[in-house]
């Protein structure tokens, strides 16, 4: 109850605070906004324009102008032989799609959402993720999978589930998710020109926000590096790690957490697989105090992955537990209420130094509902 | 006088039979005798929504003895991976493929090699009819660095990407959508050229075959699916898989064959047929897609009987699913036995041969000397080869690497960078 009072007052602080949030981001001269969508768009027509194997499956991809107008304008002006419209058949078009790539061509494979995803997830796993290490070498897979992933609004348990963890613990593929326009421009491209299959995880709540864009950024040439993390916001307190919309939540959690002096290094991982364990450490040995947040189930995540890095590679730097923020350990449930109870929220601030002996426990705002013993009351 | 000059072209052929004493000169005793001779195939084909091609079949002396000489090296290169296998020097699995030679034989002689060809896990003698070595195999199915794979695919994961041959696939079922998909490459490129996606009568029944066939019939692609009947999938029969093991008629709109697999020439015929029309048709909306059935017919069932579903007589792999089944708790001996005396593919190849005079049986069996001897030679030439390099456990992750660090089982003592 008190809770929910308390929800409520930070709700409307949040949105004083929103339009000062945007201005702390640190991109480069921000001439241009452009969309997630738009950034997705551009980065295909330029990719298809570069190189004329790359073409475009999936369902809804041409004349529907894709489910989320990602590949709007696509088909009239690439035409039906690069802009194919599949039928409702994940597995083979996945599987034709793969072979395509054997051959040599370059498809760019779209799921509606990744839910979809496994009924060709054999496909992606055994057929394109491993064919290069069993042919040593003899074949590549120049493919990439792409879609919405993760929770999006009220669309209930079958077609909420973040993917992440289940491909990024498969060796052979490259697991990317973007969070800006920036990322999304840049590593899509990455991922395209990648002779090696790419599971990029779009989301779709993004798809609709504008992001500040400099002009190096809408560069045709323009590229991010597939393997590297992305420091948001510098920090020197604990180290927050995300990827994908939990990037946006982490740094209004860290601009709340400023105000009481707690100052936080937020860190968009950008590439799921390879994983960044070097960015991720280094900030941890910096900060000593880690808290990962991801929206997806918690047992065996990406979280739980950099928790068991940092625990192999810099335990002794650690001042406090490291922190895991997920989605709840429950299929995503369909009521308004319960379904924000599932996924993170930023609620609140507060910050408890607990002077326990050994360590002193900061916790952050980033809400997880089960996790009740996260609220420590002052 | 076409007797005369087969028979002047026999004794050429018999000059070239004399064993060589080389032991590393692979120079084959082949007649170069061109002259066209027609053969029948063993009984006439059954089509599905289109026509059907001519029994007759033009072949040579040179193809003839090809036939016979490939055949009878896949023959001796699979019983002697039998052996290896029960000698534990091949681990895991080993589907082989002996008594289905006829058809990697017969399609190889259809086609070239621009036309790809994709196959499941019994694997190794469509990788020789593409042109792969026997030490490429011996050595990857012993695991060696000279395999093709480089010792890290294994019986089941053979590739020659530079004849298009795409393996090599563990998980029925999924070659037929791959192969598709390699049909489409090859449209997209503008190619010429069509692919062959081989399968069982076991993953005929997979759903994603239909989902394939149902895009390549769409979108009109250069596709030729292949379903080797060897009537049972592993243990199962094809009656008690499929409620219609008529799987030529199984595409539905798309045109069917039926053809008796253990006949070389059936084969060959029936590919050249499938090839034209998928060329032809390809990019006129319509009939573009062929599914050629390959049956193999027992000798106990006359010839109308075109289908197999009710003896449990097993035809086309002498052989269990894999060496990990005796292939006879869900077939008789008999029926084994049977087929081999019947409808064995290189007997018939060895019949024809002699009928036509082409050479002598002594002849023949001097190339199947030799044969043995090349396997022979081959297995010897891979135990020397090396297992792979420690290093290699982390190569070929990724195309392109990236600088990123691996782990072994202990991630402490054992990192790797990607290259």
């Amino acid at each position: 109850m008190l809770g929910i009072v308390r929800q409520k007052m930070l709700e409307q602080s949040l949105k004083k605070i929103r339009p000062a949030v945007s201005v702390l981001r640190s991109y480069s001269s921000a001439a241009k906004q452009m969309t997630v969508r738009e950034a997705l768009n551009s980065a295909l027509d330029e990719e298809m324009s570069a190189d004329s194997k790359v073409f475009l499956m999936g369902e809804e991809v041409g004349e529907y102008q894709g489910a989320y107008k990602i590949t709007k304008g696509l088909l009239d002006k690439y035409g039906p032989e690069r802009v194919l419209d599949t039928p409702i058949t994940e597995a083979g078009f996945t599987g034709i799609a793969v072979g395509a790539a054997y051959y040599g061509v370059k498809p760019v494979v779209e799921f509606m959402t990744f839910n979809f995803s496994m009924q060709a997830i054999d496909h992606i796993i055994n057929s394109a993720a491993k064919t290069n290490y069993m042919s040593s070498g003899r074949i590549s897979v120049p493919i990439v999978f792409r879609g919405p992933n993760g929770a999006a609004a009220g669309v209930g348990a079958q077609h909420s589930q973040c993917y992440a963890a289940w491909y990024a613990s498969c060796p052979g593929l490259k697991v990317l998710a973007p969070y800006s326009s920036e990322d999304a421009r840049g590593l899509l491209k990455a991922g395209i020109r990648d002779p090696d299959p790419v599971v990029f995880l779009e989301n779709e709540l993004l798809y609709g926000e504008s992001f500040p864009v400099s002009d190096e950024v809408l560069d045709s040439s323009f590229c991010l590096p597939i393997g590297k993390a992305k420091i948001e916001r510098k920090g020197k307190d604990v180290t927050i790690a995300a990827y994908s919309k939990m990037v946006g939540y982490a740094l209004k959690a860290a601009e709340t957490l400023e105000k009481d002096g707690i100052d936080a290094e937020v860190i968009n991982l950008r590439s799921i697989r390879p994983l960044d364990r070097s960015t991720i450490n280094a900030s941890v040995r910096k900060t000593n105090r880690l808290v990962t947040v991801e929206e997806a189930f918690p047992q065996h995540g990406v979280g739980a992955e950099i928790c068991a890095s940092i625990v192999e590679e810099s335990f002794a730097y650690l001042d406090a537990p490291v922190e895991r923020i997920a989605g709840a350990d429950v299929p995503m449930p369909y009521a308004a209420n319960l379904e924000r109870m599932a996924v993170p929220q930023v609620i609140y601030h507060f910050s408890l130094f607990s002077y326990n002996y050994q360590y002193i426990y900061t916790h952050i705002c980033i809400y997880m509902h089960a996790n009740t013993h996260n609220f420590i009351h002052l | 006088m076409a007797l005369s000059r087969l028979a002047s072209s026999s004794s050429r052929s018999a000059d070239l039979l004399k064993p060589l004493c080389s032991a590393i000169s692979l120079r084959r005793p082949i007649s170069t005798d061109t002259t066209p001779i027609t053969v029948e195939t063993s009984v006439p084909f059954t089509s599905h929504q289109c026509d059907t091609p001519s029994r007759s079949v033009q072949t040579n002396a040179k193809e003839l003895f090809t036939f016979f000489r490939d055949m009878a090296l896949m023959r001796r290169m699979e019983i002697a991976a039998d052996s290896l296998y029960k000698a534990k020097l091949i681990r895991g699995f080993c589907h082989l493929y002996d008594g289905q030679e006829a058809v990697a034989v017969g399609m190889e002689a259809a086609i070239t090699k621009k036309d790809c060809i994709i196959t499941a896990y019994r694997d190794h003698c469509t990788f020789v009819s593409r042109g792969g070595t026997l030490l490429e195999v011996f050595a990857e199915l012993m695991g060696r660095q000279a395999g093709c794979s480089r010792g890290k695919g294994g019986s089941m994961h053979f590739y020659k990407k530079d004849s298009n041959f795409y393996g090599g696939h563990g998980i029925v079922g999924a070659q037929v959508p791959l192969g598709c998909g390699l049909a489409f490459a090859q449209k997209y490129s503008k190619d010429e050229a069509v692919t062959f996606a081989l399968y069982g009568d076991g993953a005929a029944n997979q759903g994603q075959l239909f989902e394939a066939l149902n895009i390549s019939a769409l979108w009109d692609l250069p596709a030729i699916l292949v379903c080797e009947n060897n009537h049972y999938g592993m243990g199962t029969a094809e009656w008690r898989a499929a409620k219609s093991p008529a799987y030529y008629k199984r595409g539905d709109y798309a045109p069917g064959l039926k053809v008796d697999g253990m006949d070389a020439f059936a084969v060959k015929q029936a590919c050249t047929f499938a090839k034209e029309h998928a060329l032809k048709n390809g990019p006129i909306r319509g009939k573009s897609l062929s599914l050629v059935e390959a049956i193999k017919l027992t000798s106990s069932c006359s010839v109308c009987c075109a289908y197999m579903q009710i003896l449990e007589m097993d035809t086309y792999r002498y052989h269990g699913h894999s060496m990990s089944d005796p292939g006879s708790t869900y077939r008789t001996r008999d029926e084994i036995t049977g087929v081999r005396q019947e409808r064995d593919p290189v007997e018939r190849i060895r019949k024809l041969i002699l009928s036509h005079d082409l050479a002598t049986e002594k002849e023949l069996k001097d190339i199947e000397k030799e044969i043995r001897k090349e396997v022979d030679d081959a297995i010897a030439q891979a135990k020397e080869n090396p297992l792979p390099e420690s290093s290699e456990l982390f190569t070929n992750v990724y195309a392109k690497g990236l600088g990123v660090e691996s782990f072994g089982a202990d991630r402490k003592e054992v990192r790797a960078i990607l290259p």
